[in-house]
């Protein structure tokens, strides 16, 4: 009954993946992903004192109407499966040790990617006594996605053009 | 007959005769207490009242009076107030005696103050620190002093945190975090496990500390309203609105009736995009995928309405003191209706797609389960206390607007996570019908959303408001150019994280994904 009334909902919804204008990127993008880094680019995510209003728009980036797994991203459990660190939040002081330990266990070539205003220069939080002078004190950065936080979308468009400029470079 | 002669015949029993018991805001009593009677006036009233501790926090005066000043608060959800037991302690040997052996509610709200303060609660059990992380904070630093400069503090020596050491034949620990596998808040569990039961769980929380209480220190309310929104990002509309009800509170604005309606409405949605993600979570924590992949549209399909509604998905920069900065056209209204119409079918299927899903109602019937004494004696608030069995709910208690509007308080007996599971899926429609019936009155109502400027007043005052996880308190305290002074925050998580902690105990580590998912509690709204 219950697997019927799946299939039956399921054709009538049909796809719900929204269209981004960024399709054709990614579909460009996807051959260079498989060929640089073995088939698909892995990220880790690191929650260095965030608020969690950016895990939750990485997150959406992998519900169904996003869904940026078509374009070969992924987001992996370990650092050491991944080719990417994208790092939310200010750095508290508790998390600079672990920030740090978990780039160090990742293999190479690393990128990092730092994501949301606080993980810039420490956002609103910039003049605590808790944090750190943003993620960029502690490990290289080679990419920044602005807002506060960035919708799912914006930080899919970030994610594609930065491999574009990767795979130009190589 | 009225709380404050409840609260005087309270302590007549005691042998305190006090004149000092005062009534302010309408809802709000605070009692003087003294050294020698302090505790015994707190653990009387928490019988009394059958209230845990709701807030125990303190305020550095010392500047004027020599003194820190501890508060200890209690609900009465009977007599509709709050109950402040107010103590000055001497500025030079910051010393009270510990409420925790006899009433554990207080327990955290003691190493707390503490390490923020370095007071002192004599005989606590437990008074290492929860967010100063010993390994890279030294002692004889306390961020919440007015005199406390961050540039004195120097680097240290690694220090150690002790956990607790369950020691016997085949016990062993299994060390979680603070890194998760998930994309998740950082905490650290630590299990002991001996075979596949869970015989201890200990949460070592505080790596999201960004020192928050002390930032809001010396800003303008309207810059601190900014901050508020970025304790937890799953709660920005209810921690503003807990914050301006502060505030309103203590310079006697009133709000216009069209925005409470607006703000209660947009209060739901942010209960409704949560709820939804955490049915889906539940799901997905044990493997079950579909129902997540459509609770996740759900979550979206809110969070683009919230988008499309005020400009912030997460609702920021929406609240403003005394009102809204936001106003909903007739086509937004109309919009609103029928995204909610849309959602509330996705729900629908989705509660049907659970339900009917013997393999999963196995994994969440009886699982984590967290007794109603228990909760009681943690101090357990919101969704987790209602789902064990206690009827909390401050749209009930100090329902405001919400006594304009008929819904079920939901409450669950068995605490396990179905019972938690239950009581979001109910909580979701009860949210949608109240949406729907504000949508009606508002309709009578003009467009005036704010009140007239803020005419700032010196004073303090408790701000609270019913957040998806449960009760979120302000406690702010404003000089008279509208410049905060003080400001405690209480978060839900903060008092349900110890719930967590009992919920899992005999449980296997495999269902503890689903037991915390079944919390869902904030890592930063719990760091602060």
């Amino acid at each position: 009954m219950s697997v019927l009334r799946i299939i039956k909902n399921r054709l009538h919804k049909g796809v719900v993946t929204r269209p981004l204008g960024i399709e054709s990127l990614g579909r460009e993008l996807k051959s260079e992903i498989y060929k640089r880094f073995g088939r698909s680019f892995h990220i880790r995510e690191v929650d260095t004192g965030s608020c969690g209003g950016c895990e939750s728009e990485i997150i959406a980036t992998t519900n169904p109407i996003y869904d940026i797994q078509r374009f070969g991203v992924d987001f992996v459990a370990s650092p050491r499966h991944a080719d990417a660190l994208l790092v939310a939040g200010p750095v508290s002081k508790n998390m600079a040790l672990a920030l740090k330990k978990t780039y160090d266990a990742m293999p190479e070539p690393k990128y990092v990617i730092t994501l949301g205003e606080c993980a810039l220069e420490g956002g609103s939080f910039k003049d605590s006594y808790y944090v750190e002078n943003g993620v960029k004190s502690i490990i290289p950065v080679s990419l920044h996605i602005p807002g506060c936080p960035p919708d799912p979308a914006a930080i899919i468009r970030h994610l594609l053009s930065f491999l574009r400029g990767l795979s130009i470079k190589i | 007959m009225d709380c404050k002669l409840i609260i005087k015949d309270v302590l007549e029993k005691i042998n305190i005769r006090t004149s000092n018991i005062e009534e302010r805001y309408g809802d709000e009593i605070h009692v003087a207490a003294a050294h020698d009677n302090f505790k015994n006036i707190c653990l009387e009233l928490h019988k009394a009242l059958k209230s845990p501790v709701m807030m125990l926090c303190a305020s550095d005066e010392r500047a004027l009076r020599g003194v820190f000043v501890v508060t200890c608060v209690f609900m009465s959800a009977k007599y509709r107030r709050w109950i402040f037991v107010n103590l000055d302690i001497d500025g030079n040997n910051p010393k009270f005696d510990s409420l925790s052996k006899e009433m554990y509610s207080a327990s955290l709200f003691e190493r707390e103050m503490r390490e923020m303060f370095g007071i002192e609660a004599i005989g606590s059990p437990d008074s290492r620190r929860l967010r100063l992380h010993n390994e890279v904070w030294p002692e004889g630093f306390y961020p919440l002093r007015k005199d406390f400069d961050k540039n004195s503090v120097r680097a240290v020596q690694a220090g150690e945190y002790k956990f607790r050491r369950i020691e016997g034949e085949g016990v062993f620990e299994v060390p979680v975090g603070p890194v998760h596998a998930g994309i998740i808040g950082p905490g650290h569990f630590r299990f002991s496990v001996a075979g596949e039961p869970i015989i201890n769980l200990e949460t070592r929380l505080g790596f999201t500390h960004r020192g928050i209480e002390k930032l809001m220190e010396g800003k303008a309310v309207s810059e601190a309203l900014r901050i508020t929104e970025c304790v937890t990002g799953d709660s920005c509309f209810g921690h503003s609105l807990a914050f301006s009800h502060a505030v309103e509170k203590i310079c006697a604005m009133t709000v216009p009736e069209g925005a409470q309606m607006l703000r209660a409405i947009f209060l739901e949605l942010e209960r409704m995009y949560n709820h939804a993600a955490d049915i889906g979570g539940m799901a997905l924590d044990v493997g079950f995928s579909y129902p997540s992949a459509l609770a996740s549209i759900i979550k979206e399909n809110i969070l683009a309405l919230n988008g499309k509604l005020t400009g912030s998905r997460y609702l920021k920069n929406v609240n403003r003191l005394g009102g809204l900065g936001k106003n909903l056209t007739a086509e937004d209204v109309s919009s609103l209706k029928e995204a909610l119409k849309s959602i509330a079918e996705d729900l629908c299927e989705l509660r049907a797609i659970v339900y009917d899903s013997v393999s999963f109602m196995d994994r969440v019937d009886s699982t984590g389960i967290l007794k109603k004494t228990t909760a009681e004696d943690l101090g357990i608030v919101g969704l987790a206390a209602r789902a064990s069995g206690i009827p909390m709910d401050l749209r009930k208690d100090f329902p405001g607007i919400y006594g304009k509007v008929k819904f079920n308080l939901i409450k669950q007996a068995s605490g396990d996570a179905l019972a938690r599971l239950n009581v979001r899926v109910a909580e979701f429609e009860e949210s949608v019908s109240i949406i729907m019936q504000l949508l009606e009155k508002m309709s009578k109502h003009n467009a005036n959303l704010t009140s007239a400027e803020i005419k700032f007043k010196a004073g303090s005052a408790l701000g609270y408001a019913e957040g998806w996880r449960g009760a979120i308190l302000y406690w702010v305290k404003l000089n008279d150019a509208g410049v905060i002074e003080r400001c405690k925050i209480v978060d839900p998580s903060f008092h349900n994280w110890e719930g967590l902690s009992f919920a899992v105990l005999g449980n296997i580590i495999p269902d503890f994904p689903l037991c915390n998912k079944s919390f869902d509690l904030s890592y930063p709204g719990n760091d602060l």
